[in-house]
């Protein structure tokens, strides 16, 4: 059986897997890293989504053994080390952009990667688009909008706090 | 202890407590849990929509590696059918046809996904790898997945001792009157239109896994459900024959249901049958695909409707007959959604004197339907609203005009429906303004004519709608034919020092009650939110309650857990009447705090528990020590929440595409308890109903191959589909439950897909088009636009 090595959320992993084993198989039945969700399998609902060196991907479409050297971020690494929460993690909590939560970790992963590539910030139209790869079923997309424009104010340095920015 | 502020109790906008383990990964849903020495299923589902099993050869599949097991309906033989929860009975008082479902197909498949065999192995892979390897012999049957083709006389049955494939054939109101009524009316309106499929699709795929103790005989079984206690009586004592006391089934974090999480499903069964045959644990998880065969789909009616009006638009009788999909088998609660949750509201906001519905619910080779948001309600309020306007166009009346000739007036409550229900409080007028108003409805020909400069078709919908849910009266039901009741449970347990924990049978999906029902005890009984724990979806932990769904939570669940708040109260009296040397007709209690009156003697909440569980300066001859109450409550109508939903969109006429501008939902949910999570239910519901207005449709053909087996095929709502929803609530309270409250989960989906359709047609107004059945899609509306200018 091949071997794999990569890091995940900062720590090194050697991992045995088949040939034919996703990223997301990898993380969640190896590495028991079970925030990143399975919900579909035609890689059309994104609650997979990971940040692999910097990029954000759906690791259901992503075999294990691509992953070889990579840096891995999932959804249970994005917080501070000291459990602070990212400012895309506490504007869904704040706007409500979640109810049931599986699709969230995926929603986020993809968020904080769209705003991340897009410091100029984005209108309500361009962020709807650059969700087009995520699919929820609860919420409607309205909170989860308005959560990601407060978000970016933050991420990149427009404004203090994700309180702040719900004034 | 802190003073609870305004900013927890009832109307407050609390953030919720769950979403700091779901935004961290920290959830813990079914596929999440992994049980030592599991072993992983895998089930083996028919291609066929109809065929004869001849033979079943797992001789090549047993060898593979990893294999443990392989089972079939002959190693099944001992166990029961899957049960229906509800009997109707037929217009001649016969009762419906139950056909046996059963676990694993016997002899026959009877739809596309139809489960033969379940392949037990080390890995979910190896599992996988030898069910392909299973050689099935079929001899393939003609298939119908059509209800009007089921019924023809030259129809294959779906089940041999179902005639007609009709499963029933009911009717409720008053025929005679009815055609009374039309015979002298100057109106007379006939409508025709289907309620497409659809295929629920939560996000998380459903999932159970059954484990065994050998040492005790205890069984357990986690499992995507929305009612775990309602799973534990209908397999342990009608599939499994597994007593309650030794079987435990826990729902833990569930990621989405929508209704198709409630039901018993064969694979439940399965997984618990197969871990206790095998003394290890056994999991299976569904992938989507398999979803689309398996979990239960909804709405699939074909209606024909007609509506007597007199001269001036007052209406006069309603007669609607409509056929309902059951699909090939009766999923637990099938049976009351197009009748009891459907007809019974045709009289919708109005005032309709007389109506008479029949209903046929027939059987194909179809996966099996039952209740999807809204359950019965959206198919309604889809058949009157377009009904209405449909009137309006051909009768010459003002579509907003007609409506508020014929609302329910605000003084006639409660209002005796012509169709059993009794409405208990509403405002209809009141929706409607405030809605008219927000989505500037005064300004849209302004904004129509803007946009034909610019080539693009504006249209403008309404649609008005009460429907009922808070279910229900057990009694009232059980009339009806439901097989269980349909009480709550609220456990209210003080703690020593003064926090509580909550037990609950609601179950938390994504409704967020970790939060909204901590805010009913930080309000009641001023224990800080972050000292109160819910606890639901653990038959070890909860005592019998009937789950979560038709937005029952809060009206009922809220409702036990108030009624036991009070008696929390009632003994925190006569304990602190005596450690206060007062008599308990003298103690007063607000939010936390016992006072005897008129004095500044007071005793906090926590004060009292400590001396419950400390009983050593205490009544203990006269009270009982510790402070936990249970109610049941047994809701005495169902609840009305009423509304106005207007939607606007904008066609292009290159494409067909049709863009929702915007959308305007003003509801009355009776008492907001949290504003926030109410906002985010209806925003929720209103993407479904757009995704049916405009997206969604499960295809069969006529044979019954499923067309749109996955995502790639079947259209979800995405965030660039959606338009901003704007929220805003009326209160009339609900009168006969303590809170006040109607219940706010489906509202968005029943509302909203008329308001769409009604702005679609409106927006090709030009075109002459009376009527476009659902979902209104690109290709539709650029062939309705293209014949009409060809």
């Amino acid at each position: 059986m091949p071997t794999v090595t990569l890091t995940v959320n900062g720590k090194p992993h050697t991992v045995e897997v088949e040939g034919r084993t996703l990223l997301v198989e990898l993380l969640r039945e190896k590495l028991r890293l079970t925030g990143t969700h399975v919900g579909c399998d035609t890689s059309q609902c994104g609650a997979c989504v990971v940040h692999i060196d910097g990029e954000s991907v759906k690791a259901c479409t992503t075999l294990a053994v691509m992953c070889e050297g990579s840096d891995v971020t999932t959804i249970e690494g994005l917080a501070h080390a000291d459990g602070t929460l990212h400012p895309m993690q506490e504007a869904f909590r704040e706007y409500h952009a979640l109810q049931c939560g599986f699709c969230t970790p995926g929603m986020v992963m993809s968020a904080v990667d769209l705003v991340a590539k897009n410091p100029q910030g984005l209108s309500e139209p361009e962020i709807r688009e650059g969700l087009e790869g995520n699919l929820c079923r609860c919420t409607g997309y309205h909170n989860i909008v308005k959560a990601i424009a407060a978000a970016q104010d933050v991420m990149h340095g427009r404004r203090e706090t994700i309180a702040a920015a719900a004034e | 202890m802190n003073v609870v502020t305004p900013f927890e109790g009832i109307g407050a906008s609390v953030r919720r407590k769950e979403d700091l383990r779901f935004l961290s990964g920290r959830g813990q849903y079914t596929d999440d849990m992994n049980r030592p020495g599991q072993a992983h299923a895998w089930i083996l589902r028919s291609q066929h929509a109809h065929a004869r099993i001849l033979n079943i050869d797992t001789a090549a599949a047993a060898g593979m590696p990893g294999v443990v097991a392989i089972y079939t309906s002959a190693d099944l033989a001992a166990i029961g059918g899957i049960p229906c929860g509800w009997q109707i009975h037929n217009k001649d008082g016969t009762p419906m046809a139950e056909p046996k479902h059963p676990v694993l197909a016997e002899g026959k498949v009877r739809h596309v996904g139809d489960p033969i065999a379940v392949v037990i192995a080390e890995t979910r892979s190896q599992a996988r790898d030898a069910g392909e390897a299973i050689v099935v012999d079929f001899d393939v049957l003609p298939g119908i997945s059509q209800t009007t083709a089921a019924l023809a006389p030259d129809a294959p049955r779906v089940h041999d001792d179902v005639a007609g494939n009709i499963c029933y054939d009911w009717h409720i109101g008053d025929k005679a009157a009815v055609d009374a009524a039309f015979a002298g009316a100057k109106h007379h309106v006939v409508f025709e239109t289907k309620n497409q499929r659809l295929i629920p699709n939560a996000m998380e795929p459903r999932c159970a896994v059954g484990d065994f103790d050998t040492m005790s005989g205890d069984h357990t079984l986690y499992t995507t459900s929305q009612n775990p206690h309602v799973i534990r009586l209908l397999m342990g004592a009608f599939v499994l024959n597994i007593p309650e006391s030794k079987l435990r089934v826990v729902a833990p974090d569930v990621g989405g249901g929508f209704g198709s999480k409630i039901y018993h499903y064969a694979e439940e069964a399965i997984v618990t049958w197969a871990a206790a045959k095998l003394g290890r644990a056994v999991k299976w998880t569904s992938d989507r695909t398999e979803a689309f065969m398996s979990d239960a789909h909804g709405r699939d009616h074909v209606t024909r409707a007609e509506l007597a009006l007199d001269e001036q638009g007052t209406f006069l009788a309603l007669r609607v007959d409509t056929h309902a999909n059951m699909g090939a088998y009766l999923s637990t609660f099938a049976p009351c959604v197009p009748t009891y949750l459907y007809a019974t509201l045709l009289a919708g906001c109005y005032s309709t004197p007389v109506i008479y519905a029949e209903v046929k619910a027939v059987f194909t080779h179809t996966v099996p339907v039952d209740a999807y948001r809204g359950a019965g309600r959206p198919e309604a309020t889809y058949l009157l609203e377009r009904l209405v306007d449909v009137a309006a166009k051909q009768c010459g009346f003002d579509r907003i005009a007609l409506r508020r000739r014929n609302f329910i007036a605000t003084d006639a409550f409660p209002y005796q429906t012509p169709v059993a229900l009794q409405y208990d409080s509403g405002d209809y007028f009141s929706t409607l303004d405030e809605a008219l108003k927000t989505s500037d409805w005064a300004g849209f020909e302004a904004r129509r004519a803007a946009a034909a400069m610019h080539g693009k078709l504006r249209g403008i919908g309404i649609s008005t709608y009460v429907e009922a849910c808070g279910i229900a009266p057990s009694a009232v039901v059980g009339s009806l034919g439901a097989r269980a009741g349909l009480y709550e449970v609220g456990v209210i347990r003080v703690h020593p020092t003064g926090s509580v924990t909550v037990l609950t049978g609601s179950h938390s999906h994504g409704q967020g009650h970790e939060t909204t029902f901590a805010q009913l005890v930080a309000d009641k009984l001023g224990v800080l939110i972050a000292n109160v724990d819910i606890v639901h979806g653990d038959t070890a932990k909860v005592p019998f309650g009937m789950g979560t769904y038709g937005s029952r939570s809060l009206a009922v669940g809220g409702s036990a857990m108030d009624k036991a708040m009070d008696k929390i109260i009632a003994k925190g009296k006569r304990i602190a009447a005596h450690l206060m040397e007062a008599s308990v007709e003298d103690i007063e209690f607000d939010r936390g705090t016992f006072r005897v009156a008129g004095t500044d003697k007071t005793k906090a909440l926590a004060e009292i528990s400590l001396a419950a569980y400390v009983p050593h300066k205490y009544p203990i001859d006269e009270i009982e020590p510790g402070l936990e109450e249970t109610a049941f409550y047994d809701p005495k109508n169902f609840t009305y929440p009423g509304g106005c939903h207007i939607a606007e969109v904008e066609i292009e006429k290159e494409t067909g595409r049709v863009t929702l501008i915007n959308f305007t939902a003003v509801d009355d949910v009776g008492r907001v308890i949290n504003p926030m999570i109410v906002a985010g239910q209806v925003q929720g519901g209103v993407a479904q109903g757009v995704g049916q207005a405009l997206l969604e449709a499960c295809i069969y053909d006529a044979d019954g191959q499923l067309m749109s087996g996955s995502m790639m095929d079947y259209t979800m709502p995405r965030a660039d589909d959606l338009a901003p929803v704007s929220v805003a609530t009326h209160v009339t309270l609900c009168t006969h439950n303590p809170l006040g409250v109607k219940g706010c989960g489906e509202v968005g989906a029943i509302g909203s897909p008329p308001a769409v359709i009604n702005a679609v047609v409106d927006a090709l107004r030009d075109y002459g088009v009376e009527h476009v059945e659902m979902p209104a899609t690109a290709p539709k509306i650029w062939s309705i636009i293209h014949a009409k200018t060809a």
